[in-house]
């Protein structure tokens, strides 16, 4: 025998590693984001751009300033989360948003939204979406303003109060348009269906191409990089109850296609509600958050005072996904059904 | 055939290309063997030699210390040198029986005849079982006869040979399959009879479809036995998985095998009884797979139970340069060896030499992001992700109360597929040990 033994590492195991890490779940979320980036730009041109380098700047710097100005190299901004966080946002906010407020959004997504619970895998809410409800809530009228979308060749054409100061009274005067949402609850019109799926309408600099989101949707879905069983929940439920309300009176209620289509609830459904950290870890838990979520949009789109309530259904349900999870916890291998029954 | 299976799982590369093709090739007798007097579930034998005294290939030299325990025989002819404590697999120091070869012993066995097994009645197949010191020689190793005394009041249906290997890289009892098809008959044939089981079925997974031809074509004619091809999925091989993924029947929770009216036993085990009863041969030899990138030349071998493992390496030309991590058994639960003169016991299954290309060295840990893939993978329907936070907190009571930690195979499945590289069965480990302490505390207070 030889006398020299060699260095040998004692470890626990398994000894074998399924070749995804955290980073890369969040770097494949943003590939399957990255065309409809691309689509915003298009239709936006620099206005989305600036809302997107706001929210990421606010959202990265304020994680930066917050773990104590790590270098790059031991910094939590590496594992994609911020970055996503405020790709998310910058999604869900309209494209002529003055900078100013986009990058406040960013800040709150990652101050209150993540790090006032403790940091990434603790917080109860979706960071994009605190961000976006207190955007909301402080400047409803900008964040209702839905300019005109257009072409490329209007890339560097202003579509909002930009580059607004913080508190002034916005002077720009853009021209804008309604959201299908709006159209359809307040004027009682419908889009067409290849404009919703195309993304030729108005609304949030992510939120009008449909077709491109639901791909994204999809790859992340056959990737098992997202719960698959909550967007397909979520439109589960919004279809069956906008044909059952469209059934019962099709003037007033428009159809399952247009609930699907239009505003948020792609995005919503597909990147939002599917937040694995805000939402159920069960497989029937899943289901339920889908349904809630579902159920909570048809209602508020269609009885209460506002166009759109994705977002909103959205929070509510992440505040209920600890107790749904604990509400479904899976029954196990082999399970007795009574103390009785073991005996 | 259609492979059937049981509901999650993970499925790891299996690389068992390296030893797959490799005959099963006797080693040369080595010049000591160690004998731990622990190489089994349950209590250590008791050893009935001393230091000085010649013992044969074959013969008795501790044992059984208890019902739950397995005699233990010389695996070479030679002297006792001594009885101490040698390095074991599992990292302890353990009693061992240590044999110096006799270079000039023809090394034949100490008392090979063929058993009249036909006229036996079951008691005597039991007994003579467990008198050749058999173990489950798929990695658990625990005592044969053991699973094999049924209890007054219950009935076997099916008797199981679990010849899955579901763990990567191993290739051990896919060659015994191939090689040594007539002594897995003859085993099947005494253990159903010992049973009075209806039927046996073999459950190989679709990675081996040569072993399920060649076994299916070899079936005797008056043999109730058939060929389950199951799908090629890890933990497979664990018993619960296995009776499932075959009989579509669930072990319950906290139950054995006997409670769903089968009995498993592992392929190699199988064939070992069956050479017990052809000739005679007590369990002093088993098959093991040599791999992994860090060995020169994977192989499948025939060692002696108590060969060091440098002399086996040794046999295979060595490890490479950038081999970093030695396991004993497959890499998803097999242990991890610092000391290269302990032995091969009843239980090894294989040796894996891995490089710091696979070995895994810390790897760096995320926050939980509750992605769920552990619910996803898990084989017994746990709450991986609730298990890990409050194994985080050291809320052990809590999951084990609330969160059924005791199902906890140990299998994996979670650590393998989790993203934020969490040790979550190591964590579960930890809290069923100071759970178990625990009750064991209680249970002295209460006496």
């Amino acid at each position: 025998m030889s006398a020299q033994s060699p260095k040998l590492i004692i470890s626990t195991g398994p000894f074998l590693k399924r070749p995804v890490d955290t980073p890369k779940v969040m770097r494949h979320v943003l590939y399957a984001l990255a065309p409809v980036v691309l689509v915003a730009l298009y239709l936006f041109g620099i206005s989305a751009l600036m809302v997107l380098l706001a929210c990421t700047i606010g959202a990265m710097g304020t994680e930066w300033i917050i773990t104590g100005r790590p270098r790059w190299s031991e910094s939590t901004l590496r594992d994609g989360s911020a970055l996503l966080t405020a790709i998310l946002l910058a999604l869900t906010l309209p494209p002529g948003l003055p900078i100013w407020m986009a990058l406040m959004g960013g800040i709150v997504a990652v101050a209150l939204g993540k790090y006032l619970f403790g940091g990434l895998g603790n917080n109860v809410f979706n960071p994009s979406l605190t961000g976006r409800a207190f955007l909301q809530a402080s400047f409803p009228l900008a964040l209702t303003t839905w300019p005109v979308h257009s072409g490329l060749q209007d890339f560097f054409r202003l579509r909002g109060d930009t580059f607004a100061l913080p508190f002034m009274r916005p002077e720009f005067d853009a021209i804008t348009a309604a959201t299908p949402l709006a159209k359809m609850k307040f004027e009682g019109i419908s889009t067409q269906a290849s404009s919703l799926l195309l993304g030729n309408i108005s609304g949030s600099i992510g939120e009008t191409c449909a077709l491109l989101l639901l791909a994204g949707g999809i790859y992340l879905g056959v990737r098992g990089f997202i719960k698959w069983r909550i967007p397909v929940g979520i439109f589960l439920t919004v279809a069956i109850l906008a044909t059952l309300l469209h059934l019962i009176d099709a003037d007033k209620y428009p159809g399952p296609v247009q609930h699907l289509l239009c505003g948020g609830l792609m995005l919503g459904a597909i990147y939002m509600a599917t937040d694995p950290v805000t939402s159920p870890v069960t497989p029937r838990g899943c289901w339920f958050f889908a349904a809630g979520i579902g159920i909570l949009v048809v209602a508020i789109r269609e009885f209460g005072g506002l166009p759109e309530g994705v977002m909103y259904s959205i929070l509510f349900m992440n505040a209920l996904s600890p107790l749904i999870d604990r509400w479904t916890q899976p029954r196990i291998y082999g399970a007795v059904k009574s103390k009785a029954e073991a005996a | 055939m259609s492979a059937k299976t049981f509901r999650h799982g993970v499925h790891p590369p299996e690389n068992k290309g390296l030893t797959e093709g490799r005959l099963i090739e006797r080693i040369p007798m080595p010049a000591e063997v160690v004998l731990p007097l622990s190489q089994h579930l349950g209590a250590p034998s008791v050893a009935l030699v001393k230091a000085g005294d010649r013992v044969y290939r074959g013969q008795l030299i501790a044992k059984a210390g208890g019902f739950v325990s397995v005699p233990l025989h010389a695996s070479v002819t030679g002297k006792v040198k001594a009885i101490e404590l040698r390095h074991h697999p599992s990292g302890r120091m353990v009693e061992s029986i240590v044999i110096a070869t006799d270079p000039s012993s023809p090394q034949t066995l100490h008392n090979e005849e063929p058993v009249d097994w036909e006229s036996m009645p079951a008691e005597q197949l039991l007994t003579m079982v467990k008198e050749g010191g058999f173990v489950g020689l798929g990695g658990a190793a625990f005592p044969t006869h053991v699973k094999l005394s049924v209890p007054e009041g219950k009935h076997v249906q099916y008797f199981l040979v679990n010849g899955c290997e579901c763990e990567p890289y191993l290739t051990t009892d896919h060659r015994i399959m191939l090689d040594w098809a007539d002594a897995i008959f003859l085993g099947i044939r005494i253990i159903q009879k010992l049973l009075g089981a209806e039927k046996t079925f073999i459950g190989v997974e679709t990675n081996k479809w040569d072993a399920i031809r060649g076994l299916q074509d070899r079936v005797p004619a008056d043999l109730p036995c058939e060929l389950v091809p199951l799908e090629t999925k890890y933990p497979q091989g664990a018993e619960k998985m296995l009776v499932t993924a075959v009989l579509q029947r669930e072990i319950p929770s906290g139950k054995l095998p006997l409670d769903a009216q089968v009995v498993v036993q592992n392929v190699g085990t199988v064939a070992g009884i069956g050479e017990l009863f052809s000739f005679g041969q007590p369990l002093i030899e088993r098959v093991i797979t040599v791999t992994g990138p860090g060995i020169k030349q994977p192989s499948t071998l025939l060692v002696p139970v108590g060969t060091a493992l440098q002399e086996i390496l040794d046999y295979c030309g060595g490890i490479t340069e950038d081999a970093s991590q030695i396991l004993f058994g497959g890499p998803m639960m097999g242990t991890p060896q610092y000391d290269l003169r302990v032995p091969v016991t009843k239980g090894v299954s294989g040796i894996v030499c891995l490089t710091s290309k696979q070995a895994a060295g810390p790897r760096q840990e995320y926050a939980c992001i509750r992605c769920a893939s552990c619910l996803d993978a898990c084989p017994v329907f746990l709450n991986p992700t609730q298990l890990g936070a409050l194994a985080r907190m050291g809320r052990y009571d809590e999951m084990l109360e609330n969160y059924h930690l005791m199902d906890c195979m140990e299998c994996g499945s979670c650590s393998y597929v989790c993203p934020s590289n969490i040790p979550l069965v190591q964590r579960f480990r930890v809290a069923k040990g100071v759970i178990r302490e625990e009750m064991a505390r209680k249970k002295n207070n209460a006496a």
